[in-house]
């Protein structure tokens, strides 16, 4: 089955980032297919490569990441959305480009996109979950 | 429907709301400080019915987390995450009570 997620929380703050990570594991291992994970409001935090909890500390960002959450072309299907990510100074190099900003810090297994991918990944899946605060 | 609900009753009103508003079918599942619904309060008759019925789940890693593994209501059903997921596929569409 084809389960997508929406998170609308950071990571360390709210345990919501923590389950969500816990669910999309478990369904994977259970043979299903993570079509995407939707990252909206503060949850854009759980994209940043700068994140560095200490070392006897999960790392909630490289988690995501080693999911391999990835489309048929090999594009990260971990989705921010750009409005919520901007305010809150998470950015890729295009972004940091246009913005006149000198370093991005967006994790490569993440991409920015809008809120319609989070549409299109209810419409294309077979279930989606939101975890939130 | 599958109905999941996070926050504890005695921290917000999205317990009650959610009963109030599912029909006979719908299941909920208590996460992360929902869990401490599952347990044996002064609040604990608002699920003890719907618990009796088997319509009541609890995500068993927070329960343990809050160490209130002893003091559930009867009839709760322990899930692990693997159960998360098989009752967000059996149950159709999820409702998360935020």
């Amino acid at each position: 089955m084809k389960i997508s997620i929406q998170i609308n929380e950071g990571p360390y703050q709210h345990q919501a980032s923590d389950t969500a990570y816990q669910f999309a594991k478990a369904a994977i291992e259970r043979g299903h297919e993570i079509f995407r994970v939707f990252f909206y409001h503060d949850g854009v935090n759980n994209a940043s490569r700068f994140t560095i909890p200490p070392q006897d500390d999960r790392n909630i960002v490289n988690q995501w990441a080693e999911l391999g959450i990835k489309n048929a072309n090999g594009e990260p299907e971990l989705v921010v959305c750009v409005a919520a990510a901007l305010r809150r100074g998470i950015l890729d190099e295009s972004e940091a480009i246009k913005n006149g900003i000198d370093c991005n810090n967006i994790h490569p297994a993440f991409r920015i996109s809008g809120l319609g991918q989070l549409i299109e990944a209810g419409i294309q899946s077979d279930r989606l979950v939101v975890f939130g605060d | 429907m599958l109905h999941t609900v996070n926050k504890s009753s005695f921290e917000r009103n999205s317990l009650k709301s959610c009963i109030n508003t599912i029909d006979d079918t719908s299941v909920i599942l208590l996460i992360e400080d929902g869990v401490i619904s599952a347990t044996k309060n002064i609040n604990s008759s608002m699920i003890a019915n719907l618990a009796n019925q088997g319509r009541v789940y609890a995500l068993q890693g927070d329960v343990e987390a809050r160490g209130v593994s002893s003091k559930l209501v009867d009839n709760i059903k322990l899930v692990d995450y693997t159960g998360f997921v098989d009752l967000v596929v059996e149950h159709g569409t999820s409702v998360s009570w935020v």
